[in-house]
């Protein structure tokens, strides 16, 4: 037990700045803005940066600094400008989502949800632009896009709270309001208004496959640690060709419970799991109100509520 | 189809913790070994309790079978079958099963001339559920708060639990317990698509390499954790959801019995603000 197990680096080199591959087409120049940090290095690359901006990036920050503006100030607006009272009363802050009288109205008093659906307006841009930079910068690579449509997904989730939902719904008043402690309230209300959403199958599903990524992670991260000895981080040269630690990797498993994954295929399961958990709950979220209207009544009619 | 073509010079003896080479082979592709027998016996007869428990309940609905755990009155006393003793035997019998499984992925590590990081991270798994059915239950003196083992059940604990102490969206554990869970599945999207990315880069593209893989991530978010970094990161993660889930459970009762929305009054009446 004594032994080395992979947790931490012992030794860290320094050479210099590693400025990545230049072979990308339609890029920005990066910014040399780099340093390196001894405790990043503990665990894994020590080295921050290079910087790059680009068109998408320089608008999606622009626009997240507008939203994040937007939502502090009239925060502070709200504790009469006081700082010492921002920081006592911050978790119970909040902008909140349009009055209900408002309906789906683009323009009302900016007190009355104009400022809630301006804040909305540009964090949604900032998103967009992102997923947009995330893109962009994979394709120039020359790289697959699969972390954009990763990221895609999570989008679906934050456009079902806030945008798709409230327009079924007729009302600006049924998204999600910015703020610590209100965001979670709006969760937990949501519950009670529908008749528990436990009784949601799509719930149900979109916590099976967070539960279950953070299973897979905490089994595949294990795995890989494992047979680092063996060189199992170096993922891509074993897909490619097959090495003695993904034939551990995949024999322990086999062994264990009769089935394992490739050193590809356990990346699949991984990106499947992580991105069915918002896609499922942004289904569970959207029936909600629109389709469903108590998920314990509906749990009854489809025979599995207990009374 | 039990072995794969690479497989015959692994499987070798040796390795075992206990018994020598008693039980020190293989069945189609399980590994057997002493603690394959011990795991089979616990979770045969928890299987088996867990179906005497639902011809005793008289429901045969997967969704509603039940196994409950006794009334508060009993403490944490034996408890008759009929009455919660099958959820102490059951819970007894998945105790043993985890942890010979446990112990098995070790023995099987060692065969393999693997580190024990698989194992110790299951061994976070099963501490959770035991903090959740044996130590809050004990602290709090009765079995009786434990959960029901049932699929609909199990879910109606939580409800009733959470808003048993106010609304546990308020209690802070809770809150860093979900903010793992959240962020272990997006590490886990961005390592799996990254990874998916440089090997699958579409039809007549060179596979990528680690340096573009990191150049990605530079470019992305001005950082790049490193291919052997994400597996820490990730298993970091994915064992702070367990362990801060157990802990906001084991807090909530034996520590604090009153409302979660309350607690914060010592936010609020912190000397530098008192608002």
């Amino acid at each position: 037990m004594a032994d080395y197990q992979n947790i931490f680096t012992q030794v860290q080199v320094r050479g210099h700045t590693d400025y990545g591959v230049t072979e990308g087409t339609n890029s920005e120049p990066r910014y040399n803005l780099t340093t390196t940090s001894h405790l990043l290095g503990r665990i894994g690359d020590a080295q921050l940066g290079p910087l790059y901006l680009g068109w998408s990036g320089v608008a999606s920050l622009i626009c997240g600094f507008i939203a994040i503006e937007i939502i502090g100030l009239n925060m502070w607006a709200s504790v009469g400008w006081d700082p010492i009272k921002f920081f006592g009363q911050l978790p119970w802050l909040s902008l909140d989502a349009p009055l209900p009288e408002h309906g789906l109205k683009l323009f009302m008093p900016l007190n009355e949800g104009g400022w809630w659906l301006m804040a909305g307006m540009f964090l949604t841009a900032s998103i967009l632009l992102w997923w947009v930079r995330s893109y962009r910068r994979a394709v120039s690579l020359g790289m697959g896009t699969h972390v954009s449509w990763a990221f895609a997904a999570a989008i679906w989730l934050y456009l079902v709270l806030g945008l798709i939902r409230p327009v079924m719904m007729g009302s600006w008043n049924e998204a999600v309001p910015f703020g610590i402690f209100s965001h979670l309230d709006w969760t937990n209300n949501l519950s009670l208004v529908y008749g528990n959403f436990f009784y949601n199958p799509f719930h149900m599903l979109s916590i099976a496959f967070l539960y279950g990524s953070a299973l897979l992670f905490a089994m595949h991260g294990a795995t890989i640690l494992a047979v680092g000895r063996y060189g199992g981080e170096r993922e891509i040269e074993q897909i490619t060709d097959r090495g003695t630690a993904s034939e551990r990797a995949a024999l322990f498993w086999r062994w264990t419970m009769g089935f394992n994954a490739s050193m590809e295929s356990i990346h699949r399961w991984a990106w499947w799991f992580a991105i069915l958990c918002p896609i499922t709950g942004g289904i569970g979220v959207l029936l909600t109100g629109t389709v469903v209207d108590n998920w314990f009544l509906w749990g009854a009619d489809n025979g599995f509520a207990r009374f | 189809m039990a072995l794969l073509n690479f497989e015959r010079k692994y499987r070798i003896r040796g390795g075992t913790l206990v018994g020598g080479d008693l039980f020190d082979f293989w069945i189609g592709p399980f590994y057997v070994g002493f603690f394959g027998v011990t795991a089979l016996f616990f979770a045969f007869l928890g299987t088996a309790l867990i179906f005497l428990g639902a011809s005793m309940e008289g429901t045969w609905n997967p969704w509603l079978i039940s196994i409950d755990p006794p009334p508060i009155e009993y403490g944490l006393q034996l408890a008759p079958m009929a009455d919660g003793g099958i959820w102490q035997l059951v819970t007894i019998c998945a105790i043993g099963a985890f942890g010979s499984w446990a112990l098995r992925e070790v023995e099987i590590s060692r065969k393999l001339g693997m580190g024990l990081h698989v194992p110790i991270a299951f061994g976070v798994a099963v501490f959770a559920y035991v903090t959740l059915v044996v130590i809050r239950p004990f602290l709090m003196g009765a079995w009786g708060h434990g959960f029901p083992y049932g699929i609909m059940s199990h879910l109606d604990w939580v409800s009733n639990t959470g808003y048993k102490y106010g609304n546990f969206h308020y209690n802070p554990a809770h809150m860093v317990a979900i903010t793992f869970f959240f962020t272990t599945t997006l590490a886990l999207s961005m390592h799996g698509g990254l990874v998916l990315s440089a090997v699958n880069p579409g039809r007549g593209k060179t596979v990528k390499t680690p340096e573009h893989e990191n150049v990605f991530f530079r470019d992305f978010i001005g950082y790049s954790v490193g291919t052997l970094g994400i597996h820490r990161l990730g298993l970091f993660l994915a064992l702070s959801a367990g362990i801060w889930s157990a802990i906001c459970i084991v807090i909530s009762g034996p520590l604090y019995e009153g409302s979660w929305i309350d607690w914060w009054n010592g936010w609020k009446n912190l000397a530098i603000w008192r608002v």
